[in-house]
């Protein structure tokens, strides 16, 4: 279980985090819902090791996070950036195999088995050989994830994994993400498409303003009646052919 | 090719490059087949071998070290000139040539060191808490500045014209008349320098995403900072204090290395340690061969190389740089 304690975060007298509690599951895809400025991605921060909280902790497994070594923490705990860069033109490959930098065995049997599983896993066999920096945009959100894969950690933090994504690519990622969390991995993503975070993900927390407002199952907490506050805009279920879908709707006045 | 084979080729390149510098100069010198009392063998043994095995010395440690820093900084334009280490560590000898310590090596590599420790406390301080590759160059570029306004400062506050032109010429850079001693000062700080600089190979390929990934991924920025700043210390405090400013090899090396042996920092630095070696060997050689009693100083035949090639590279990959 991965979890937060009265995480509080301040930066000169702005409270970026302020006495959050939270829990996260394994095997289900978590998506954290909020405004701009609500303090989503400092959260995920403080629980891949990026950021020291000021108050409060993070614990895995009951332990704090922060008495785990950098190394251990890197063995469990994945981390996709949003949109990181790629400042060599290194092959798809080698970008993969960093995700094995944890472990030390990119260049073992060990290591290139999990780096071939991740290729696999993300259908990146025919691209293995290329540069990263030709890939396109969908092709190289898949390749980061993968490289995230290759570390086979027990929980995945995205944040903001969609941003540079179109619609289909974003629903692609977030069906590997999902495939991820089914075989046991807890997946943490900042969203900020909400009604992709409803219709994928199992759980979402809200914040706003650096405070937790509700937290559980999507279907309790991405409703109308409590993303309007946080949003200030206001928000309509509608029934589709594939079920309910949250729309938001432009002008609340 | 294989990578095996390209490394295999370029020891290869090495080698003959080293085989040239035996030979080659005013004097050629055969390899084999000297009689005994042939002053030839003399120029071979104390003159061109030490000469030679700097030449060796200086160019793995410096291409070794611009492939490191490229690394670090995610920058193909950076060199130890860049971070100031070069600049602080020739204030350093100047400051000795200045007071008069000019024949005496010994106190001219002891302060040139100094420099380069103290340009590597400078950075530490300048660049912060923040360890970011940003702040870390731009505290380069300011110690850059300062020492070469303090040199020039020292060439014209030189008590006699014969400082002034020690100090000219020692700045020019270059390998000539030096022997066994220069040798033992340089070898074993570049060669420690050189050994602590590959144990961060993997954390250098880390940086390739940034950052916050390398930090996820296990990476000590802090630390890594402070290896690679002492490893360069060493090796550029090393080599500046026996053959002066010799620029533009770790800034051209890594750049005429990858598109041979791939981006990786990891992969780029045994090579460039190679490259180095090879292209100083063959610099050093040539500088002896211009028509005329003296010869070309090393520094300025590097530039004279280095720019124009540098400014084409700069030309060819405009759009990746950028």
């Amino acid at each position: 279980m991965l979890a937060v304690e009265r995480l509080g975060v301040t930066i000169g007298s702005a409270a970026l985090l302020d006495g959050v509690d939270a829990a996260i599951a394994p095997g289900r895809v978590t998506a954290i819902v909020g405004p701009n400025g609500a303090g989503k991605s400092t959260l995920l921060a403080c629980l891949a090791g990026l950021r020291t909280p000021d108050r409060g902790q993070a614990l895995l497994d009951g332990q704090p996070l922060a008495s785990l070594g950098a190394t251990a923490r890197a063995r469990r705990i994945g981390y996709l950036p949003q949109d990181a860069p790629l400042h060599w033109n290194i092959a798809v490959r080698a970008l993969i195999a960093l995700g094995r930098f944890p472990h030390g065995d990119a260049r073992s049997d060990l290591g290139r088995l999990a780096i071939d599983r991740a290729l696999t896993k993300l259908d990146l066999h025919p691209f293995a050989d290329r540069l990263a920096a030709t890939l396109s945009g969908g092709e190289r959100a898949r390749a980061m994830l993968a490289r995230v894969l290759a570390g086979e950690p027990d929980w995945i933090l995205a944040d903001e994994p969609l941003a540079a994504l179109d619609i289909a690519h974003r629903y692609a990622l977030m069906a590997h993400l999902r495939a991820v969390a089914a075989r046991g991995v807890g997946v943490l993503l900042v969203a900020h498409d909400i009604a992709l975070a409803a219709a994928y993900a199992d759980d979402a927390l809200l914040l706003h303003g650096g405070r937790l407002v509700a937290a559980g199952p999507v279907t309790d907490v991405l409703t109308p009646d409590r993303l309007g506050p946080v949003f200030g805009v206001a928000f309509e279920q509608v029934q589709t052919a594939t079920g309910p879908m949250l729309v938001s709707l432009s002008d609340s006045r | 090719m294989s990578r095996p084979a390209r490394l295999a080729l370029l020891a290869l390149g090495v080698l003959l490059a080293f085989a040239l510098a035996l030979i080659a100069g005013k004097v050629w010198v055969p390899l084999w087949g000297l009689a005994a009392g042939d002053p030839r063998g003399v120029i071979m043994m104390e003159l061109r071998l030490p000469r030679a095995l700097l030449a060796l010395t200086v160019g793995a440690g410096l291409g070794l070290s611009g492939a490191a820093l490229q690394g670090y900084t995610r920058n193909p334009l950076a060199d130890p000139a860049i971070l100031g280490i070069s600049a602080l560590a020739a204030l350093g000898a100047v400051g000795a040539i200045f007071l008069g310590f000019g024949l005496s090596i010994g106190v001219v590599a002891a302060c040139a060191m100094a420099g380069a420790a103290l340009a590597v406390l400078l950075l530490a301080a300048l660049a912060g808490r923040s360890a970011s590759a940003v702040a870390f160059v731009l505290a380069g570029t300011v110690l850059s500045s300062l020492a070469g306004a303090l040199i020039a400062l020292l060439i014209t506050l030189s008590p006699n014209p014969f400082a002034t032109s020690e100090i000219m010429s020692w700045l020019m850079g270059a390998l000539t008349d030096r022997g066994w001693l220069e040798l033992e000062i340089a070898a074993p700080l570049v060669a420690a320098g050189s050994a602590l600089l590959l144990t961060q190979a993997r954390a250098l390929d880390a940086l390739t995403l940034g950052e916050a990934v390398a930090r996820s991924l296990g990476v000590d920025l802090r630390r890594l900072q402070g290896v690679l700043a002492l490893a360069l210390a060493l090796i550029v405090g090393g080599s500046v204090a026996v053959t002066g400013i010799v620029g533009f090899v770790g800034l051209i090396v890594p750049h005429l290395l990858r598109p041979l042996f791939g981006a990786e920092p990891s992969r780029l630095l045994l090579p460039s340690a190679l490259g180095g070696a090879l292209l100083v060997l063959v610099a050093d050689s040539l500088v002896r061969l211009v028509p005329g009693a003296g010869e070309l100083r090393l520094g300025v035949a590097m530039a004279l190389i280095g720019a124009p090639f540098f400014f084409m590279l700069l030309a060819r990959y405009r759009r990746e740089i950028v």
